[in-house]
């Protein structure tokens, strides 16, 4: 079938997620049970391969308050640097069937604290002719006050020879904001957690990106 | 592989809000002010998360039953339903949409939520469900109510139904609210005006389909979505740089 050069539809315009995204998207936190499964901000089960870390962190406002409503959403891949989506044809990477790579979760209402229970992600490719990806996490953040959702990405602080040659940190043209993608890593408890704070606005702003 | 491992065209920001819209006042502080760095298309951003029917209830696209208690909600009965479509117009099939929203007076079953309208015991607010394979979604409930929110003084929230849409590819990843066809208070609301193109705020209101109605049971409106498609091109760019 011949394609048209242009799009034929244009995209539904973006509207904020609003003060009450968790009715919707996390009843639970919301004040209320409706569905027999719930999506989580769990995803490494029992069976799931790779080394079990804890991501946290809060979003800040322009004025330094943390984002007490946000949603945030994350997609990674497996341990083995495999994302379970068919359109991931990578060689020698096997698929963890029980590892979805994707989690949600919303802050908490008074610290502003939200965290994810995951597996540190593996190195995937680069776009074709490029170097491989330094392992990531790929973020999107929706809250009352955002338009449109925010997509950033988590960076960890052990990696640095894969992050000084990952392809996107090397996009962003000054070094000190590349910084912002950073985690930091801290043990506690005898669990590795990586803290990834987001700054939407003003000193130390993260990178957010047009993907 | 249906093109799933295709880059997505670049998202056309003058159909988007931007993200500092004043007059809706929360943006101010919770808005980027460096620009976004513009990221060609690796594995990160053309796939994205699968779901399956199994793990949908039977009547979780149905808002009239699915928190019934003691009897049905109070309020309009409607279908709301339409097609998830790519910008090739091609559609969405097995992606999951979500919708949440307030009850037949503006009230939401949300626990920061203080509005006096009072909550209706039998209305949740809220479903999913998974398109088929055209791309079709539909679901049943009550047409809301408007509801004030501390902006100016006098805001008032026209009729909204939020949605929630994933598609293909984690880059398609699409929140946004849906209006009801003739609502006056649409023109004077700062989240739809927010919107640069009024042609784009257009297709965020639903018509009236009385094609879909169900005589002696419920109106009908469609609403039809449309995610970021995908490049159509045989051809690899020539990398630039590395």
């Amino acid at each position: 079938m011949v394609q048209p050069l242009s799009p034929r539809l244009k995209e539904t315009p973006s509207q904020t997620a609003g003060p009450y995204v968790h009715i919707g998207l996390i009843p639970h936190q919301a004040g209320f049970d409706i569905f027999e499964t719930n999506f989580s901000n769990v995803l490494a089960g029992p069976d799931t391969t790779g080394e079990r870390i804890r991501i946290e962190g809060r979003v800040f406002d322009g004025a330094d308050s943390p984002v007490r409503d946000v949603l945030v959403e994350i997609w990674q891949a497996n341990a083995a640097g495999r994302y379970n989506h068919p359109a991931d044809r990578q060689e020698g990477k096997p698929l963890d069937e029980g590892f979805r790579g994707w989690g949600r979760t919303g802050s908490d209402f008074e610290t502003g604290l939200w965290h994810f229970e995951t597996v540190k992600p593996g190195p995937v490719e680069g776009r074709k002719g490029h170097r491989p990806q330094a392992p990531h996490v790929n973020f999107w953040i929706a809250a009352r006050g955002i338009n449109i959702g925010l997509q950033t990405r988590l960076y960890f602080p052990d990696e640095a020879e894969a992050n000084a040659a990952d392809p996107v940190l090397g996009l962003i043209e000054q070094p000190n904001r590349r910084k912002t993608l950073i985690a930091r890593r801290e043990e506690r408890g005898g669990g590795v957690v990586y803290v990834f704070d987001i700054r939407l606005q003003g000193q130390d702003e993260t990178v957010f990106f047009d993907a | 592989m249906n093109g799933l491992d295709r880059e997505f065209l670049q998202r056309d920001r003058g159909i988007h809000p931007p993200a500092f819209t004043p007059d809706y006042k929360t943006s101010v502080l919770r808005s980027p002010r460096a620009a976004l760095i513009s990221l060609e298309n690796s594995l990160s951003e053309v796939t994205g998360p699968t779901f399956g029917r199994s793990e949908i209830g039977p009547l979780d696209n149905d808002l009239i039953l699915n928190y019934a208690r003691d009897g049905e909600p109070i309020g309009e009965r409607i279908l709301v339903h339409g097609h998830v479509r790519d910008e090739n117009g091609r559609g969405v099939p097995h992606t999951l949409v979500e919708f949440w929203q307030a009850n037949a007076g503006g009230r939401y079953r949300h626990r920061n939520d203080r509005y006096l309208a009072p909550i209706d015991p039998n209305f949740g607010g809220c479903g999913r469900t998974i398109t088929d394979e055209n791309g079709y979604y539909y679901f049943r409930t009550i047409k809301p109510g408007a509801y004030p929110w501390r902006n100016f003084l006098n805001s008032w929230r026209p009729a909204h139904i939020h949605f929630s849409v994933f598609g293909s590819g984690f880059a398609q990843r699409l929140i946004t609210q849906m209006y009801f066809e003739g609502d006056p208070l649409i023109r004077h609301d700062p989240m739809i005006l927010g919107i640069p193109d009024p042609a784009a705020a257009v297709r965020l209101i639903a018509p009236l389909d009385l094609s879909a109605a169900l005589p002696l049971d419920m109106l009908a409106y469609q609403f039809d979505i449309v995610l970021r498609g995908r490049q159509q091109t045989l051809f690899e760019n020539k990398l630039q740089g590395n």
